[in-house]
């Protein structure tokens, strides 16, 4: 069945706006298909970012007014001001100085490393220089996979909070495939235990997404409770059947054939997962929004009645896109075994999948705004081990941080607030998740 | 004696349309004014903007002579000014005394809701102003008429003088909107002073003392209802004359395209509430459904397009079996839908424009190929279609929520004509819109009908039945009572037939005992 060619049945009869010339029904054609200003592209930058450096601000505040020895200079801040404000300064400098240095690195080590490396021609010192950053990316990676997962549930209307269960069952499936299949040359071994990961988390993922086609029950409880049962599936796993003999609960080593490669010698642990994230990043992209797939499950999203209208199958878009979710948060727990530990030890995860759904959010569930919004978190979250360590910081303001960053960004009335900024047009804020009643 | 409210030069912009445009009004004390214009003409920005919910760019606002600054609706209620929205801000889950007092609550021992007092006051201006509900009953209990009633009390309670009602027949019955006009006139005779916002000539003609109308955001004129005619008001609302008959050649139907046997379809609640409807519609036939809404029309469409399951019977189009088919098979046999509820069912608000303009046929050649949406083919056909349809957007990749309802009807109406289709079922495709759409549509649709589709057309309105339809049937609690040629279908018997009442029935009942009493003959 094909629609085009039908329209010149109906051209004889055109609004008289267009009867007078023929030339003006050209012309509002083209005026039809001038495009606007790409305006949007800046708002949409815009607020996340003052919402970043809006929550660096009160961190800031965080951290001094949980350091006593500057607290007490503040108490004689009338009396010697310029010591309270010095030691304020000093305080802050050193903390975010850390976390540049632990997430980034140092701008000194640079050019020492350089100067090595044109004196001896020894690359470690220039290894060591660019290992924060490398660190950054590493982490990085596995929030890209999470938040592609809570994103992709988000344009189907889903609230998939089940990412950090999911991410288990996937590393469970790829670091068995990883230990017990052996023999495989490594272009088999390492996709076979990369998509195993994959497509367990997915099926998992997609019980949840059946449940609610069918029965209707919400997904937001049943993924949560999905993720009880996979926390506690890997627990009995790595204590029994896949333990790896000894006392402590973690699984054998992968064989070598399904590491992800790595690319520097070490201490850099940069992986070609980093890779593997950006081209499924760009796939979701052009699957969201360049196919017939994405168009359904968007519409789903955006309007459940009128996709049902549209012939768009309700039930089934919810299953695919849970499906789709969970394997992608798969992926982020394949990520991890084959690319970094090389092995699954019990509570390994340590909160990606939740961290996620706060970047999906940060991300405004974009593909591209996921990505940025990933690079983002992993260098917070790798830059405060440092702060805690040099600056003697505790790790937590980074979940401070994070928080604050979520809530500006859930809220985006209070950073318009702060700063002044209209809106730009009334309907613009998008709108991501449904409530509770849909 | 200066007008109770005077609107001098008002001007507000909106990124890309100039909303109002130097509007100049004026309101008499105790006088009803209609302000008349199409849809996006600037009639409820104009209100908002005297409501205080946008501030003008520039122009002033007289209130009894006396220059006023409002610049939220608390000042326009200290002013005396009421506004009773089209889409109605109530608590459904609150009883009527409770929304009334909702923000000017009265309390008794500090902390205390004293909803006696509330409830006395209520019944106080109910009685004064003939707007009969009980203060004690919940909101969403109500139908649709009383809760407007109580949307007018909540006005009165903070002692307005000045009311706006913005589209207050769009959502009524034709019953209630008799009702309504009762309630606004015996208003007006207690001094106050009241605009109403419409794009429907009739009420205009029949309550309005003077009307108001504008276009494009500045006034076209002012006049009453005794020099205007239907005619000449909608002339000054479109800027164009304006055909308010459609015209039609006579029908030719063809084969059965639509057959309906013994269809029984429950709806959400469980109910059953179409009961046992059977009928056929002919290509190059329009059939009219009649009634008053909620009598099974939703459940009928539904069931027809394969988003409600039929309990049992029979539906068929051109012979084939579809009782039980998907909404997408029936699609594809080649039926257009345009959905009574056009926002929830027939519309994705936040997609840009060409996307609803394809929301049907995204996955069939030339829009697809294999999985890969063909965008340039998409925009090309959109834009293509917005000119036909002239749909008023700036561009065809704004967001559909932008458009005024009349321009999103058009969209839908231009999706689903540029497919080759045998069978058209509109519901109510002109609900809510403005003379200018509602004649373009109505010729479009009888414009389908010549081309040899069949169309199915379900309105509670009257007029747009008997403007339109070949045959028309009456449905009342979820059955046909009659379907009649068109040219048997008076306004009276139509009537008649949508309370549940037969003609036959009367006329054989009146036969009857004229021959009881008369055995002789």
């Amino acid at each position: 069945m094909s629609i085009a060619g039908e329209e010149s049945n109906l051209s004889e009869h055109k609004p008289p706006a267009q009867q007078e010339k023929a030339d003006t029904h050209a012309e509002s054609l083209a005026k039809m298909l001038l495009r606007p200003a790409r305006g949007r592209l800046l708002d949409a930058i815009l607020l996340p970012v003052l919402a970043v450096f809006t929550a660096l601000v009160i961190g800031a505040i965080v951290i001094l007014v949980t350091d006593l020895d500057v607290l007490n200079l503040w108490r004689h801040f009338f009396s010697a001001p310029g010591k309270a404000l010095a030691a304020s300064w000093k305080t802050i400098a050193s903390a975010y100085g850390a976390m540049f240095k632990g997430s980034i690195g140092d701008p000194a080590e640079f050019g020492k490393a350089i100067a090595a490396l044109r004196a001896t021609g020894d690359t470690a010192p220039l290894r060591q220089a660019f290992w924060p950053i490398t660190e950054s990316l590493v982490t990085s990676v596995p929030y890209i996979f999470g938040g592609l997962a809570v994103a992709l549930g988000f344009r189907c209307g889903l609230f998939n909070i089940g990412v950090e269960g999911q991410i288990f069952i996937g590393a469970l499936a790829s670091v068995f495939v990883g230990y017990s299949v052996k023999g495989l040359p490594m272009y088999i071994h390492l996709p076979l235990a990369f998509l195993a990961g994959a497509v367990a988390a997915g099926l998992w993922g997609a019980v949840p997404g059946f449940l609610k086609a069918k029965t209707g029950a919400h997904e937001v409880i049943n993924t949560i409770m999905m993720n009880y049962i996979a926390f506690r599936l890997s627990d009995w796993l790595l204590n029994g059947p896949m333990k790896r003999p000894g006392y402590v609960p973690i699984s054998p080593a992968i064989q070598e054939s399904a590491w992800l490669p790595k690319f520097f010698p070490a201490p850099i642990r940069l992986h070609a997962g980093l890779f593997v994230a950006l081209i499924i990043a760009g796939l979701v992209y052009w699957l969201l929004f360049k196919t017939t797939v994405g168009f359904e499950i968007r519409s789903v999203g955006a309007n459940p009645d009128a996709a049902r209208y549209a012939g768009i199958s309700v039930t089934r878009n919810f299953v695919l896109a849970m499906f789709l979710s969970g394997a992608l948060a798969g992926m982020a727990g394949a990520n991890e075994v084959l690319g970094v530990n090389h092995n699954l030890a019990s509570a390994f995860s340590s909160g990606y999948g939740f961290d996620s759904i706060a970047l999906a959010l940060l991300g405004k569930s974009h593909p591209v705004g996921v990505v940025l919004a990933a690079f983002l978190f992993g260098t917070l979250r790798s830059g405060a081990t440092r702060m805690q360590s040099l600056a003697g910081i505790p790790i937590d303001i980074i979940s401070i941080l994070q928080s604050l960053v979520i809530i500006f960004i859930a809220a985006p009335a209070i950073i318009r607030w702060i700063y002044r900024i209209r809106l730009a047009r009334e309907g613009a804020e998008t709108v991501l998740t449904r409530g509770w009643g849909q | 004696m200066a007008p109770v409210l005077e609107l001098r030069g008002i001007t507000k912009a909106f990124p890309g349309v100039l909303a109002n445009d130097h509007i100049d009004l004026k309101l008499e004390e105790g006088e009803i004014l209609a302000l008349l214009g199409e849809n996006g003409a600037g009639k409820t920005t104009l209100m908002n903007i005297l409501y205080g919910l946008y501030q003008p760019d520039a122009g002033e606002i007289f209130v009894r002579g006396k220059k006023a600054e409002i610049h939220q609706p608390n000042d326009a209620i200290r002013l005396g000014i009421g506004m009773v929205h089209q889409h109605f801000m109530l608590v459904p889950v609150f009883t009527v005394a409770e929304n009334v007092m909702l923000g000017v609550e009265s309390i008794h021992n500090g902390i205390f809701l004293d909803r006696r007092k509330a409830a006395d006051r209520i019944r106080e201006i109910s009685d004064q102003y003939k707007l009969e509900v009980d203060p004690d009953s919940y909101v969403k209990d109500l139908p649709v008429g009383v809760q407007q009633r109580v949307e007018i009390i909540k006005v009165l309670y903070r002692k307005a003088d000045i009311l706006i009602l913005d589209e207050p027949t769009a959502v009524l019955t034709p019953q209630e909107v008799e009702e309504l006009f009762k309630i606004i006139n015996s208003l007006r005779e207690q001094g106050k002073s009241i605009i109403f916002i419409t794009h429907k000539l009739k009420e205009v003609m029949a309550n309005a003392d003077r009307i108001t109308v504008l276009r494009q955001g500045k006034t076209v004129g002012t006049t009453t209802p005794a020099e205007a005619t239907l005619e000449k008001l909608a002339q000054m609302m479109v800027g164009r004359e304006v055909e308010l008959v459609v015209e039609k050649k006579p029908a030719t139907p063809g084969e059965v395209v639509l057959q309906v046997e013994d269809l029984h379809v429950v709806d959400r609640r469980g109910n059953l509430a179409v009961r046992g409807v059977s009928f056929d519609v002919r290509a190059g036939e329009i059939l009219g459904v009649a009634g008053v809404q909620g009598n099974g029309q939703t459940e009928l469409v539904r069931a027809l397009t394969g988003l409600a399951r039929a309990e049992t019977g029979r539906i068929r189009i051109s012979g084939t079996d579809v009782t039980k088919a998907s909404p997408r098979k029936i699609l594809e046999q080649g039926v257009a839908h345009v959905p009574e509820d056009r926002q929830k069912d027939g519309l994705v608000l936040s997609y840009p424009v060409h996307d609803c303009l394809v929301l049907n046929t995204y996955y069939l050649p030339p829009f697809a190929k294999g999985l890969s949406l063909q965008s340039s083919e998409i925009v090309k056909a959109a834009a293509d279609r917005a000119c036909q349809f002239d749909i008023r957007t700036p561009n065809i990749y704004a967001a559909t929520s932008t458009l005024s309802g009349g321009n999103q009807q058009k969209a839908i109406v231009a999706r689903e004509f540029s497919r080759p289709i045998k069978l058209l079922i509109a519901s109510q495709p002109t609900r809510g819109l403005d003379v200018g759409s509602i004649e373009y549509i109505h010729r479009r649709i009888a414009q389908k009908r010549d081309e040899g589709c069949a169309v199915l057309l379900v309105s509670p309105e009257l007029d747009e039945i008997l403007a339109l339809s070949d045959r028309i049937a009456v449905m009342y609690r979820g059955q046909f009572m009659a379907i009649l040629p068109a040219a048997e279908a008076t306004r009276q018997r139509l009537g008649l037939l949508m309370a549940g009442v037969r003609v036959e029935d009367t006329l054989a009942a009146a036969e009857k005992a004229a021959v009881e009493e008369n055995p002789a003959l």
